[in-house]
């Protein structure tokens, strides 16, 4: 096994590989970040079977958590691989947070918190603010503590998606990237390394203090979201929101009672940061 | 590297050993754990120690994520009596919604998935209908072949699925494959099944611990009707005796670390509260014809957990240490070693379950079919 660690926000990991190409890659990208000594969350990257090691190569993703029929993919997408034996290990180990399936970014102490369904655009907004002002906290999930409410980052890499990836290269010239995958379950793939400040602050967590739910391709609009359908919403949101019990319910119901939320819809980038600093102006 | 998963077995027997570890140590541990099923074991195993910081959050989230899996399968079991509520036999918790439902020791930290229940052969057309009419569940694959092979050969329904809370619940009416040698009294298991104590975590109650064919319910300690009143657990002796079974006499001892340790756990506690449980265990499981497999559970409980049980019982069988072999196969990634053994005994689990004729009848339409779906 060749293994790799990685401290994301609160959370370690340990990956090992059956080869040494994907545990290089993963520490190209993830240089910057902490090296934990004891991991939270075991991934590994293992060969579905002894013929697969060698010929046409595919990557079968196992760990301390794992799902019974997940289909192999091929060694070429190993790196996208690592990422979702990494969320899987989040959305079904992790219990020390109320776990939200959102991207957000901080500003002035207060976090910006965005959901929404593959394609909504929530990734690709929150790499976009990040270049523009607002600290990246994280593209896949939001973390609020149980307590206080707070919103803890999980900056890993960004997973930027078809479109967003020519877009991303054009915002943010100075960014690392890492290689392209095409044509992978999820489209095509290429993942960026988030700003310095998103790595270095990783241990900061921030308010709350504004919800979207983004979504990508129609004409420019605001509705309010109101309490009750945003609970409904952030329910099926969250993957560790049955299994907290009454603190998920009591962390679920303050985040929905104290946060504003709206749904927007805009069909270019420049449009939705526009809408998104106004509702920041006016509702924050 | 650690080799196998005798660091594991050695943190349940004595939380003490853990101090030496380091972080190396402690990773290996926590992914077998995991990779075995006992981490919520482990974590309650480990509350009163010192271990590092990053640790005692992992185990943290364990005793969570085993509280959450206790209130699921009390929850499932309170379901599955309201969709039973006008079936009027008996309904048996069995496994670990059973050692919940009693405040086992057995029942601490563990890992619970499927609902299992016991309900008298004749009646699982009653209760099936039930089932599937009241209470929402729904058959999980529609397959003629299977279908009859679990309603001729197994010891149990083809498995239910709820169709909103995705929980399965296994229903048997008996504790072994039909096709297996032994041929346990289900009849019996039925008669000597009692009422799980009201008292969490106060075990079962005085008076139960002697399991005779068709002794009925104990009268004291009825919980409230709306809580599993219509529920029942196997009498103490059944209860390891099933445990024992599952791990010795069926299945390729996947699992098998946390089905020993349930041995462990169900025979200190009743041992500890009814002097004689040993000599009416040995009784009990001679009449259900699963001594040999009670017996060998028991020397594997005592080898690998130090579990306090009776001088003739212990002594050493040349194939035990397979067993050992075979039950620690797993490395500190979490992944399973010792393939040969691995398919040694998952060979010898077929050879259990059926003679060698219906075997190769099994095998090839199973290949059959798996070839028509290419």
């Amino acid at each position: 096994m060749h293994e790799f660690r990685v401290q994301v926000g609160p959370a370690a990991f340990r990956i090992g590989s059956r080869w040494r190409q994907p545990v290089e890659q993963l520490a190209a990208l993830y240089a910057d970040y902490p090296k934990p000594e004891i991991p939270d969350f075991t991934v590994r990257l293992d060969a579905p079977s002894l013929l697969r090691r060698f010929l046409r190569k595919s990557v079968a993703i196992n760990g301390d958590f794992m799902l019974p029929d997940a289909v192999p993919l091929p060694f070429g997408q190993a790196l996208l691989a690592a990422e979702m034996g990494m969320n899987l290990q989040m959305a079904l180990g992790w219990r020390r947070h109320l776990l939200l399936h959102a991207s957000a970014v901080e500003r002035e102490g207060r976090a910006l918190i965005m959901t929404g369904a593959s394609g909504s655009g929530k990734s690709t907004l929150s790499a976009l603010l990040g270049q523009r002002g607002w600290r990246f906290m994280g593209d896949e999930f939001v973390l609020l503590d149980l307590d206080s409410g707070a919103a803890t980052p999980f900056p890993r890499m960004i997973s930027l998606k078809n479109e967003a990836i020519a877009a991303m290269q054009v915002a943010a010239p100075a960014a690392r990237f890492g290689p392209l995958m095409t044509a992978t379950p999820k489209g095509d793939i290429m993942h960026m390394v988030p700003p310095v400040a998103a790595i270095t602050r990783m241990a900061e967590s921030a308010q709350p203090a504004l919800l979207l739910f983004p979504s990508f391709g129609h004409l420019p609009a605001v509705r309010e979201v109101a309490p009750g359908e945003n609970f409904m919403r952030m329910t099926q949101a969250s993957t560790n929101y049955v299994a907290l019990g009454e603190a998920g319910f009591r962390a679920m119901t303050r985040f929905v009672k104290s946060v504003p939320a709206r749904a927007i819809d805009y069909q270019t980038g420049d449009e939705a940061i526009a809408l998104v600093e106004r509702l920041w102006e006016r509702l924050v | 590297m650690i080799g196998d998963a005798m660091v594991l077995v050695a943190a349940l027997r004595d939380p003490a050993t853990t101090r030496a570890l380091d972080a190396h140590g402690w990773t290996a541990l926590i992914a077998m754990a995991r990779a075995e099923q006992l981490i919520g074991t482990l974590a309650h195993r480990l509350s009163a120690e010192p271990v590092p910081t990053q640790v005692s959050e992992i185990l943290d989230d364990a005793r969570s994520n085993a509280e959450h899996q206790k209130r699921s399968a009390l929850w499932e079991a309170d379901c599955a009596t309201r969709a039973l509520a006008d079936y009027d036999g008996k309904v048996v918790l069995l496994k670990g919604t059973a050692y919940v439902a009693a405040g086992l020791r057995a029942g601490e930290g563990r890992h619970i998935g499927d609902l299992d229940i016991l309900v008298a052969r004749e009646d699982l057309p009653v209760v099936e209908a039930f089932l599937l009419e009241k209470g929402g569940w729904e058959w999980v694959k529609e397959d003629a072949y299977d279908d009859a092979y679990y309603r001729d050969h197994m010891h149990e329904l083809p498995p239910l699925i709820h169709k909103d809370r995705d929980r399965m619940i296994d229903v048997h009416h008996t504790i072994l494959p039909l096709t297996a040698g032994p041929r346990p009294d289900a009849w019996g298991l039925l008669g000597a099944s009692v009422k799980p104590s009201p008292l969490q975590g106060g075990g079962l109650g005085e008076g139960e611990s002697t399991a005779s064919v068709g002794q009925l319910d104990s009268p004291p300690s009825q919980p409230s009707p709306q809580k599993r009143g219509g529920l029942y657990i196997l009498s103490p002796t059944d209860m390891a005796i099933h445990c024992a079974a599952h791990l010795i006499a069926d299945g390729d001892l996947a699992g098998g670390l946390r089905n020993l340790w349930d041995m462990h756990c169900l025979l200190t506690e009743f041992s500890t509260t009814d002097s004689d449980y040993f000599a009416t265990l040995q009784q009990r499981a001679t009449h259900h014809q699963l001594w040999p497999a009670v017996h060998r559970a028991a020397r594997l409980a005592h080898e690998l957990y130090g579990t306090d049980i009776p001088k003739e019982w212990q002594g050493w069988y040349r194939q035990d240490k397979w067993f050992i072999r075979r039950l620690t196969a797993r490395d500190g990634w979490g992944r399973p070693t010792r393939k040969f053994t691995r398919l040694i005994f998952y060979v010898r689990s077929h050879w259990l379950r059926m003679p060698p004729a219906m075997l190769a009848r099994h095998l090839f339409t199973k290949w059959r079919k798996a070839k028509d779906k290419i």
